[in-house]
């Protein structure tokens, strides 16, 4: 618990303390509610007006066995009286409720960091699952940390002993306890959480109350257990005015999808086959249906993509929707897309690879797959949100391009944008832009393979269209009239027309900006979900005094036209990425500019620490600091 | 989005469905009879041509878009049934046909078949079964019969092969039928019930390959020796066939079984066909039926009703309307807890 210079201020009073961050982990067994924690926790914290940035953890297990280490999971909220843009390098208090949740985030925890443990779950067999030789809460393992011991599971049993449920159910509720106590600690209002409880559990009354009651046990517990000398405040921040609501990646996709329906006013469909970490997706759009959304649950990704290809060419948006491994059985199709112009789009959240790889961890090594993974050269257009908010705008720009330019354009986010979430000011419809589509419909003028000159679209002529009845076809198309043709210089004349509509895309994109000087020492560039360490990493350095800029890419084919000329006013170039340095061999080879990789596949996301010491690096021998 | 003709639409004719593309098929291939039927149903459906679709993968058969004056595409190998089923659950409007092969529907799409079967999607679906790979110049097809010696069996194909129909019944499909290229009025009277059958319409058709599996039907298909070797279905019927009419086909238990009528054998005593059977019980053991044992049934096998998805799909779209109301894109971004910063 620090301020950002890593101070922490005097109590304010006797027993209250002010900060302007706070990280917590709520883990335990995938059973135990940590995620429900977490996330009223979350919405708590984004509704008295903090700004909040959140990621979960799930185990990859649906249900490991009861007190095992993979059958973890854990729910990080970092919240603050200050702009973030992580859900914290590390957590400041870690809430863990069995041993294998100790276990496993310990770790994670640095020294000093403060542990909430339910001392009730410590047995000899849950410590066996967990594989401790010893209890950890007295061999002295914990002794460089603030060990606040709490018999969580029996004092919520205690709390609800009269509530009519049995011992079971009464254990389910523990989370509650541990909440409440949480809420306490950090002067939480319950309402929030008492109003979500009422609701959820509506149709459980007894249920309802048990949550309710031990959530307010915990609170009260705070307040007389003398466990803890002081507790903690974190005040407002200091958000741009509006309305807000706190929303995932995921979320936000769909929503941006549903939108680009909206102001196209053309129906969406959107097929798909369930992945994770894409599968919310098709589960948020199929709640659409009032708003005329179609969501097709097909036998494979194949199919999910063949579906997309068959609404676009019936005039709806396409969409598709996976992971990487799924985009992989799609390349074939979408090889299709790019050969008939249709303007699908592809949402790809990529999660660890290769293979099956880590289906629940977060990765960046798709991206090269969704440059060139197809036969033939074969280009498509590239987007990638930054934060779970901006989801729902790359989703409505992912759109806009497409059918703009008819060319089929992959939407990539990850695991981490996915399933994080941050708090959204919610835009208003109204400003949203409108977006247009022109169908073809003169048979005097019509041509399936004439272009547009500006963007060398080819027309969208939709069946059911009198006198346009005509033919694609994944067999190379005669320029203009779109007959099969095998003549070698129209080959060659369509594959760089193909090339050269993804180009002019550039001029229809805005400039990648330059956050910190328009010159410098060293540009930090980056894109996806790279974005939160690498900017805060940069704001860091540059209150140091470091001479670093930051640059985030939304736009990954094409480039924004400008990125040439930024790469060019830098000493150095640094690419952090969760691959291997993809955007980098990119940006090497298009640029010819002497880029380095920072380059963590783990898994897990940067931590702005990692970030800042690779920006010390690079920059130590060029500048004196002022 | 179509423009309703408001005068009496001119009726159209068999060339208005013939495009202005040369066919490119081998001389004397059976593509051309399926290809000439089919463009001569055309008219009779009485759905203007605008709004008709012609979706194939590859093989020599799916070229058959590009020969339709209708809207067409020519996809991938495959992969057909889910562009139909895109097409056909976002545009309930137009009317969609799937043109396959026995590779392209049965190996690499097979997978999509069965689904697009199951679902009951409301196209039309038809099978060229050549029981080979035409198009890449002759190696065994999954319909290949065990033994075949091909360019990629030289030594005889060592694969049970698969049947259509059976297949077809498997997945639940809710219209099953088979023809024969060469019998043309068969030919068009078989496409004709399928375009009028709500829901998937599955029709294999048994086409010859003259180029690299020729005759591959001829010991029944035959113009001479077809009655005895094949057996009309037909719905409400007793099952009789032969030049002749004096042999049919009665089911002992479950096994079919040929008689010949006379001696105390009446048309009474023979299976009597009911497409309509909920069960594909019978309709199963009727496409198990194979030259020489028995006559190689033809016709419609099986069609009942059943929702179909598109409809389905719409279904939902409306009782959620009604339900909730037509969504309200501001009231559903404010959905949940929001908070104001002033
Ligand atoms: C992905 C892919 N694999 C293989 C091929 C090559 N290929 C084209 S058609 C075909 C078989 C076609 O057989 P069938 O469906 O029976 O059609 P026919 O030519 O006999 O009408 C094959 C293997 C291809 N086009 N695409
Ligand atoms: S190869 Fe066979 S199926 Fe293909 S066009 Fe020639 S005859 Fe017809
Ligand atoms: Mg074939």
């Amino acid at each position: 618990m620090t301020t950002k210079d890593g101070r922490v201020t005097p109590p304010i009073n006797g027993d209250t303390q002010e900060l302007d961050r706070v990280t917590i982990r709520f883990a335990g067994d995938s059973g135990d509610g940590s995620q429900v924690a977490g996330l009223q926790f979350t919405n708590t914290a984004a509704l008295i007006g903090n700004d909040i940035s959140t990621v979960p953890d799930f185990p990859a297990e649906i249900r490991a066995p009861a007190g095992s280490l993979p059958g973890v999971s854990s729910f990080q909220v970092s919240f603050s009286s200050y702009d973030i843009h992580t859900p914290g390098d590390a957590p400041d208090v870690l809430v863990a409720m069995n041993p294998a949740a100790l276990k496993t985030n310990l770790p994670d925890l640095p020294k000093g960091g403060t542990i909430i443990v339910n001392t009730d779950e410590f047995t000899d067999a849950n410590l066996r699952k967990a594989g401790y030789q010893a209890n950890p809460l007295e061999d002295g393992t914990l002794s460089a940390y603030r060990v606040i011991e709490v018999p969580i599971t029996s004092m919520n049993a205690r709390a609800l002993k009269d509530s009519g449920l049995n011992t079971k159910q009464i254990d389910r509720s523990k989370n509650f306890f541990a909440l409440g106590l949480m809420f306490w600690l950090y002067e939480r209002p319950l309402d929030p959480t008492l109003r979500w409880i009422e609701q959820k559990f509506s149709k459980n009354p007894a249920v309802a109350k048990a949550n309710a009651d031990t959530l307010k046990a915990g609170y009260h517990f705070g307040e007389t257990a003398e466990l803890f000398p002081v507790h903690y405040r974190v005040p407002k921040a200091d958000l741009a005015p509006g309305r807000y609501r706190s929303i995932t990646g995921n979320e936000a996709t769909a929503l941006g999808f549903l939108a680009a329906s909206r102001l196209t006013g053309r129906p969406l469909f959107y097929g798909s086959y369930p992945i994770t970490p894409a599968s919310d997706i098709l589960q948020e759009l199929a709640r659409f249906k009032n708003f005329g959304v179609k969501t097709f649950q097909a036998e494979d990704e194949i199919s999910a993509i063949g579906s997309a290809i068959g609404a676009a060419f019936g005039g709806c948006l396409g969409l598709t929707g996976t992971s990487g491994p799924g985009l992989a059985l799609k390349s074939e199709s979408l090889g299709l897309a790019v050969m008939v112009e249709l303007p699908i789009v592809v949402a790809m959240i990529q999660r660890s690879g290769p293979s099956t790889g880590m289906p629940t961890k977060t990765e960046q090594a798709d991206l090269l797959q969704a440059m060139f993974g197809r036969n033939g050269e074969c280009p498509v257009a590239i987007v990638a949100p930054a934060t779970p908010a901006e989801c729902f705008d790359i989703a409505i720009e992912a759109f806009r391009i497409a059918l703009r330019h008819m060319v089929p354009t992959i939407f990539v986010s990850d695991g981490y944008l996915g399933t994080s979430s941050e708090p959204w000011r919610l835009p208003s419809v109204a400003d949203l832009p409108t977006i247009r589509v022109d169908f073809a419909t003169d048979p005097s003028t019509f041509h399936p393979y004439s272009r547009d000159p500006e963007t060398l679209a080819r027309p969208w002529a939709v069946p059911g269209t009198p006198g346009l009845e005509h033919r694609i076809g994944g067999l190379e198309k005669a320029d203009v009239t779109g007959n099969v043709s095998y003549d070698a210089e129209n080959h060659d004349r369509m594959v760089r027309f193909r090339a050269e509509k993804v180009a002019r895309i550039a001029n229809d994109i805005p400039d990648v900006k330059l956050i910190g000087d328009e010159e410098g020492s060293l540009l930090v560039l980056g894109w996806g979900s790279t974005y939160g360490p690498a900017l805060s990493a940069v704001q860091r350095a540059r209150a140091r005094g470091l001479s670093v800029s930051h640059a985030h890419l939304r736009y990954l084919n094409p480039f924004p036209a400008n990125l040439g000329d930024v790469l060019s006013r830098f000493d150095r170039v640094l690419i952090p990425e969760m691959n291997l340095g993809q955007l980098l061999m990119l940006i090497r080879a298009r640029y010819l500019v002497d880029a380095a990789g920072l380059n963590q596949v783990t898994g897990r996301p940067f931590k702005i620490a990692q970030i800042e010491e690779k920006i010390n690096q690079l920059v130590r021998s060029k500048v004196t600091i002022g | 989005m179509t423009a309703q003709t408001i005068t009496e639409p001119v009726p159209l004719a068999r060339k208005d469905f013939v495009s202005d593309q040369e066919v490119r098929w081998c001389p004397g291939c059976g593509d051309y009879s399926i290809l000439a039927q089919t463009q001569k149903l055309m008219p009779d459906l009485g759905i203007p041509r605008e709004k008709i679709v012609f979706i194939s993968g590859i093989g020599c058969s799916s070229r058959l878009p590009y020969y339709m004056n209708t809207y067409g595409f020519h996809s991938i190998h495959g992969r057909a049934p889910t562009i139909a089923t895109g097409l056909k659950a976002s545009r309930p409007d137009l009317q969609v046909w799937v043109i396959t092969g026995d590779g392209d529907g049965l190996s690499i799409g097979g997978n999509h078949l069965l689904h697009i079967l199951r679902r009951n999607v409301d196209v039309v679906i038809v099978l060229f079964n050549n029981r080979i790979y035409g198009l890449t110049k002759g190696q065994y097809s999954p319909t290949s019969e065990m033994g075949k010696r091909t360019k990629s069996s030289p030594m005889g194909t060592i694969d049970h092969p698969v049947n259509p129909l059976s297949v077809a019944l498997g997945a639940e499909a809710s219209f099953v039928a088979r023809s024969l290229d060469i019998d043309v009025h068969h030919l068009l009277a078989t496409l004709d019930r399928a375009a009028h059958h709500k829901g998937t319409s599955f029709v294999e058709v048994y086409q010859n390959c003259n180029v690299f599996n020729d005759g591959a039907f001829m010991e029944f298909a035959d113009k001479d020796v077809r009655p005895d070797r094949t057996i009309t279905l037909e719905h409400g019927k007793p099952l009789v066939f032969g030049k002749d009419r004096n042999k049919g086909v009665r089911l002992n238990g479950t096994t079919p079984e040929v008689v010949d009528l006379g001696n105390g054998i009446s048309e009474s005593d023979l299976l009597v066909h009911d497409e309509t059977r909920e069960d594909s019980a019978v309709a199963y053991i009727l496409s198990r039926m194979q030259y020489p044992q028995y006559p190689v049934p033809m016709g419609v096998f099986r069609a009942v009703q059943r929702p179909t998805y598109d409809d389905l799909m719409e279904q939902q779209i409306r009782d959620a309307v009604s339900r909730e109301g037509e969504g309200d894109l501001e009231a559903l971004l404010n959905e949940g807890d929001t908070w104001t910063v002033e």
